[in-house]
């Protein structure tokens, strides 16, 4: 059941916001906090689901979205607005487990409440060797329709390569 | 017993985890007296049988204790040469014990990183792109198998030849490593594994693995 979840990140942003007093400084400090989950969480990923290596950011996309959301938070976003080049796309999400019953107040209008989650894909993407930059762009917290996370490949990370890989 | 180690390696190719699984080699302890039938030579920080195999004592074996005391490398426990000692009638009639010797951590870490290196060697030569790299080294009395993740972590099982199973095993050290390890906040990533539940939880799906033995589910 999520409502222990969903407490549970309430908790840490408001704490955050105790602690850090700046949204600005809470943004950043939910981005690292979700990088270190990250990293972690990619290789229980990679041991659940034995997905093989993407070979290009549409695959990367539906694997993110249709499995990885899927599996972690139980929904399952959409992707759409892919950019000419085919380097960036947005999930598009209904509905978003972590601001279940979650309403900003105006002093915490630049809060990123959801941060955490754009750490998360930025850290797992990065043990995969892709360098990627993902931010929110809409946010039905701020009075938008839906929920937008934008990801962005910026290039292959090239050192520390896996053998077999080059 | 026919999982013999698993070796965990991180991506830069160091050694962050072993275990040996196997029950301890049979070792040969007799009484000898002057003069030693065996020939014994040093060779790097021990003292090794060249010459002269005999009820159980084969050429290669070291010189693991005297008179019950293990020896340290080259030097007895109180300090005196292992050479010296035995060539000096006055010390027989003595106990000593010899067996294979094992291997120091110091060996298995370098023994890592050469494989690292072998596995990277591997890839380059493939004539196809993207090759998997070495998933198995067989010998007569052993197979290494190797799994390596995307993300650049190798795991690696020592088992008996007719052992099956083992990629399905490696799945699941991965699996285990992923929550036992990685979900442990205060182990850093790439470090050596000092988690405890990681330790019991892979012995356990040692065993699970041995038991299904060599006619069990299929690899």
């Amino acid at each position: 059941n999520s409502e222990l979840f969903t407490l549970t990140y309430g908790a840490l942003v408001t704490q955050l916001c105790k602690d850090y007093e700046n949204d600005d400084d809470v943004n950043k400090q939910l981005d690292k906090m979700g990088y270190n989950i990250g990293v972690r969480l990619i290789e229980d990923f990679l041991a659940r689901s034995n997905v093989g290596r993407c070979h290009d950011f549409r695959e990367t996309a539906d694997v993110i979205a249709k499995i990885a959301f899927k599996m972690y938070l139980g929904i399952t976003p959409s992707i759409t607005n892919w950019s000419p080049g085919g380097d960036e796309f947005s999930l598009i999400l209904e509905n978003n487990p972590l601001v279940d019953f979650v309403e900003l107040p105006d002093n915490h209008s630049t809060l990123i409440y959801s941060n955490l989650l754009c750490g998360v894909l930025r850290g797992a993407l990065e043990m995969v060797q892709m360098a990627v930059d993902v931010k929110f762009v809409q946010d039905t917290l701020k009075g938008d329709s839906v929920t937008e996370i934008r990801m962005k490949f910026i290039r292959r990370i090239e050192d520390n390569l896996p053998a077999g890989e080059e | 017993m026919a999982i013999f180690s698993v070796y965990v390696v991180n991506k830069a190719g160091g050694l962050i985890y072993q275990l040996d699984h196997y029950a301890p080699r049979a070792d040969t302890e007799k009484t000898f007296s002057f003069p030693l039938d065996l020939v014994l030579r040093p060779h790097d920080e021990r003292v090794v049988v060249a010459f002269g195999q005999r009820d159980g004592i084969r050429v290669g074996h070291a010189v693991l204790a005297i008179n019950g005391a293990e020896v340290n490398g080259r030097f007895t426990a109180d300090g005196k040469d292992v050479l010296e000692f035995l060539g000096n009638p006055a010390n027989y009639p003595v106990s000593i014990r010899f067996g294979r010797h094992r291997l120091s951590s110091n060996e298995k870490l370098m023994l890592a990183s050469m494989f690292h290196s072998l596995f990277a060697i591997g890839s380059q030569l493939s004539p196809e792109v993207g090759s998997s790299g070495i998933e198995m080294l067989e010998t007569d009395t052993f197979k290494l198998h190797c799994f390596q993740t995307l993300t650049g972590i190798k795991f690696m099982v020592l088992a008996d030849p007719r052992q099956t199973g083992i990629d399905a095993l490696l799945r699941k050290i991965y699996e285990i490593y992923s929550d036992f390890a990685l979900k442990n906040p205060f182990y850093s990533l790439e470090m050596p594994i000092r988690c405890e539940l990681f330790d019991q939880n892979l012995k356990l799906a040692l065993e699970v693995a041995e038991k299904a033995g060599p006619f069990g589910p299929g690899s």
